[in-house]
């Protein structure tokens, strides 16, 4: 699986607003802490905005704020919001005979692959992936 | 001593306020009120299930393999249970805890029941020498999964598969 950069950086950014729920952060901040381009990440905030998931905070210090719940938001709320991750087999539509066997079979596992993606996604919420971080950091992982 | 938990935990509220819940193993006395919240949870009354699994979970000879707790409030509401199981060899898998079922009362979520539930369970797995507890949930089950992720379970080596017998 390989996340578009809209996903990595929306992760970036509610994970690293939801491990200080209490303080905000200015997009120029996040975008220099993940070394990423400031230009993409504010597009990435402002849909993170719109969905709800952060919110503005406007006036001296302003920037943004985390505002779920880091026990109740999983990656899949934060990444669906930028792409489906339903894997596409590029093919005609029009196929008949052996094309046809082989596109149904390969769809068949996508169909497969794409439940489990999702189902793993959508069971890891904000609080267990950063604790994900934290006990691999202490174990030196 | 394995299959004798007895312990009084507090459960956190939403308000930071705290509420004595019981551990303890379920007796058939139990029954009523473990299919009432079952019942509650799934909407499916499974009287004659729950009547065999307390039989036989609460089997006095079985007390090292099996392990039926339930949960209780100060005034002796049942309002969660966990059962496990420690099985060896199916599947190819060493010795290992299973957690077949866990339920807390929907009034009573967000309190930390479960995690009472399953660290008393994995207290009794441990004293048998188990190093490792499993469970089994419907990939589209988001509550139980990312509980079960939270308490530091995630994916393990082994894939579950099925087929329709039409």
């Amino acid at each position: 699986m390989k996340l578009q950069k809209a996903s990595r950086y929306a992760l970036y950014a509610v994970l690293h607003l939801a491990s200080a729920p209490d303080r905000q952060h200015s997009t120029a901040e996040i975008a220099q802490e993940y070394g990423i381009s400031i230009h993409h990440l504010a597009k990435v905030m402002r849909t993170l905005v719109r969905s709800g998931l952060i919110e503005s905070v406007r006036g001296v210090g302003g920037g943004y704020r985390f505002a779920g719940n880091v026990r109740r938001t999983t990656l899949w709320d934060v990444i669906h919001e930028f792409e489906s991750l339903e894997s596409d087999i590029d093919s005609p539509d029009a196929l008949a005979g052996t094309a046809e066997i082989v596109i149904s079979g390969l769809d068949s596992v996508n169909s497969e692959i794409d439940g489990l993606i999702r189902s793993t996604l959508d069971s890891i919420t904000l609080k267990t992936l950063l604790r994900y971080g934290v006990e691999n950091l202490e174990r030196g992982v | 001593m394995p299959g004798t938990a007895q312990n009084n935990k507090t459960a956190k509220m939403n308000n930071n306020n705290r509420i004595a819940i019981d551990i303890r193993p379920a007796t058939v006395a139990d029954s009523a009120a473990i299919v009432a919240l079952d019942a509650e949870i799934t909407g499916t009354d499974k009287s004659a299930y729950w009547t065999d699994i307390l039989e036989r979970f609460t089997d006095s000879a079985m007390r090292i393999q099996r392990h039926f707790l339930v949960a209780s409030s100060a005034n002796d509401e049942l309002v969660g249970f966990v059962v496990g199981e420690i099985r060896a060899w199916e599947f190819g898998s060493p010795p290992c805890g299973w957690v077949l079922a866990l339920s807390v009362s929907p009034q009573h979520r967000e309190l930390g029941i479960g995690s009472l539930l399953l660290d008393a369970l994995s207290v009794e797995f441990k004293a048998a020498g188990i190093a490792t507890i499993r469970t089994m949930v419907l990939s589209t089950d988001k509550v139980n999964l990312s509980f079960f992720r939270g308490e530091g379970l995630s994916a393990g080596p082994y894939i579950e598969l099925e087929k329709r017998l039409d």
